[in-house]
């Protein structure tokens, strides 16, 4: 069993806190969700359980080790980080970007081994890529870079994938698709966690929701829990309406608030 | 979809396979044009000499045990071995060292237009020069020049990195500003010398001849204070390919794969500065060389840097030779500065790349809808 802690984690940028004292936890076989509006400090958080950005209060450990105490490549052999937004700038093929997810696993002067290959292999194969190997990434539709970038961080072979908006570029058939995967990846026994604002996508495949609002957690704990509707009502300052459906999970409607409002709360 | 997921899957190895053959003919046409060119160098000159005669005394100095001088002239031999050989190999490890530094700039700087001196590494290398000139280091020494140069090269690179570096993180954009923010006051601080100094005639030719680049009676000495750096340098580079690879997918994707971003740049920015010094050093100012190549390589071999390094060390070595061909003789008997003519070669072909990439991208948002 794997797991990936923050502990009391605030972090601080061009001197503002950003996320105060987030105490979360990510296990093997966990699909988790990071809820909140718009800059309320989910990408954050997931950054700082990535190691990339070093907390400065607080701590984040991997097993029980304080992440910033491993090395750079340790943490990237073992953690996969799929950010919102790729820079495609220069025209690499769909399959060397992929490789590139070995480079925490290769020493400086190494040749790809045949567990490299294969670890590309299986990551183009589960993301759908394998037809778009040879295909230069600049010609690519937002979606199909999606499936790439998450193809890169599966080639790792990693314990942990925390990916940030997965879905925020995607149109809905392959929006489902990236879910289905991660939802599948959670039940290989992968901990998965992903930052999202779209609710009905955590109502449908996250088992575990962590609410966060102005860098601050709100809630943490079973779905149905967290976002119950005035949890989300509060936090969205919306409106907010739970329709049953015939799949079980239930889907989210929101309306603006209007003048004579009434919170659920109150 | 699944016609067009058929034609994709059709025409893919078709793509593997001309990626290789684009690479095979880099190379197929690249190598000949190369010796071709230093033959040409050391043939083409106001005295030609036959390539015979060329082999003949490279011979007879590289494999002296076997070849013997007998049938060439004393002044065939000084032209040839003590003259032209230098300085067509200069050109090719400063226009080696030019294009490996330009690959490094882009990848660091993601983008395909940055150039070897965005550090401050070309200003610094001028103005350690012209201070070697100014206080008449270079009358006593002809090391003195080179070694002020890449001084000056390394001590700008550690201004700028001080100035952009805060808490341990430097940023590159920060990098880039304070690269032209210290360039410029180096270039305007070489300038005041220049005119306080402009009364002195001698000292300031000198200056002005050696800040427009040149590769004029350039000597072995000069081959040996460069090659050793450009040689370091490209295989520095060579070593951090795969580092430049990732680099290029942006400094969070890169860390999340693993890499020590921090250490990579300060290590990326100081093999550029060294290439970039060690080429000032001997050759002054080249303009375009470190910027054109690169881009123009990369568009042919792709953007793997494992491949885009030696192929644009190669290219720039030719091109340099091939403009410094163009300095000696299209002028006779004057010599064009060798920096007004890759300055003059280079600038069409940069703002040709522009052009097509301005196009380019305006095609791509407009294709992608957004």
């Amino acid at each position: 069993m794997n797991t990936l802690a923050a502990k009391n984690a605030s972090i601080s940028r061009n001197g503002r806190c950003i996320l105060r004292d987030a105490t979360v936890s990510l296990s093997s076989g966990q699909l988790l969700s990071i809820v909140g509006p718009n800059g309320s400090g989910k990408s954050t958080l997931l950054r700082t359980l990535a190691g990339l950005w070093q907390a400065s209060d607080g701590e984040v450990l991997l097993n029980g080790q304080p992440i910033q105490s491993l090395s750079r490549k340790d943490v990237a052999k073992r953690i996969a980080f799929v950010p919102q937004e790729s820079l495609m700038d220069f025209s690499f093929t769909v399959g060397e970007i992929v490789a590139m997810g070995r480079h925490p696993h290769r020493g400086r002067f190494s040749r790809e081994t045949a567990t490299d290959r294969e670890a590309v292999e299986n990551a183009l194969e589960r993301c759908d890529v394998v037809q778009l190997r040879h295909r230069l990434v600049t010609t690519l539709s937002g979606g199909e870079r999606q499936r790439v970038v998450i193809a890169r961080g599966l080639a790792i072979d990693p314990e942990f994938i925390l990916l940030d908006e997965p879905t925020a570029n995607l149109d809905v058939e392959h929006g489902l698709e990236v879910l289905e995967l991660c939802s599948t990846l959670a039940k290989d026994g992968k901990a998965v966690a992903f930052a999202t604002h779209d609710l009905n996508a955590v109502a449908r495949y996250a088992s575990s929701v962590v609410l966060v609002q102005g860098g601050k957690l709100i809630d943490a704990g079973d779905r149905e829990h967290v976002l119950s509707r005035k949890n989300v009502e509060e936090v969205f300052r919306v409106r907010a309406e739970l329709v049953a459906t015939d799949e079980g999970h239930p889907v989210y409607v929101f309306h603006r608030r209007t003048e004579n409002y009434q919170s659920v709360s109150e | 979809m699944s016609a067009h997921a058929e034609i994709v899957r059709a025409s893919a190895p078709a793509v593997a396979e001309r990626q290789r053959l684009r690479l095979g003919m880099f190379y197929v046409v690249l190598l000949p044009v190369l010796a071709v060119s230093i033959l040409a160098g050391i043939a083409i000159g106001s005295t030609p000499i036959p390539w015979q005669t060329i082999l003949h005394v490279i011979g007879t100095k590289v494999l002296s045990h076997w070849v013997s001088t007998a049938g060439l002239s004393d002044s065939d031999i000084v032209i040839v071995w003590l003259i032209r050989v230098p300085r067509v190999m200069v050109a090719v490890f400063v226009g080696a060292g030019l294009a490996t530094a330009g690959v490094i700039m882009q990848a660091l700087f993601r983008n395909p237009l940055a150039e070897p001196g965005l550090v401050g590494a070309g200003p610094g290398a001028v103005l350690g020069a012209v201070i070697a000139f100014v206080a008449g280091w270079t009358l006593h020494s002809v090391l003195a020049l080179p070694l002020a140069a890449i001084v000056g090269a390394l001590l700008a690179l550690v201004l700028v990195y001080a100035m952009a570096t805060r808490g341990g993180v430097t940023p590159v954009a920060t990098l880039l500003l304070a690269g032209i923010a210290v360039g410029t006051l180096l270039s305007a601080l070489s300038s005041l010398l220049l005119s306080l100094h402009i009364v002195d005639w001698q000292i300031a030719q000198e200056i002005v001849f050696w800040m427009m680049g040149g590769l004029d009676s350039r000597t072995w000495t000069h081959l040996w204070i460069c090659a050793p750096f450009v040689l370091l340098g490209v295989a520095a580079a060579m070593i951090q390919s795969r580092d430049l690879d990732l680099l290029q997918q942006g400094e969070e994707t890169a860390a999340s794969l693993g890499l020590d971003i921090e250490a990579s740049k300060r290590l990326l920015t100081l093999t550029a500065a060294l290439l970039t010094g060690a080429a000032v050093a001997v050759a002054g100012l080249l303009a375009f060389v470190g910027l054109v190549v690169p881009h123009a390589v990369r568009l042919v071999v792709g953007p793997s840097n494992r491949r885009l390094l030696p192929a644009s060390a190669l290219a720039g070595a030719a091109f340099l030779i091939l403009c410094d061909l163009a300095a000696r003789t299209l002028h006779p008997p004057t010599e064009i500065r060798l920096g007004v003519v890759t300055a003059l070669i280079g600038g069409p072909i940069f703002i040709w790349l522009l052009w097509r990439r301005s196009w380019e991208s305006g095609g791509e948002s407009g294709s992608a809808g957004q």
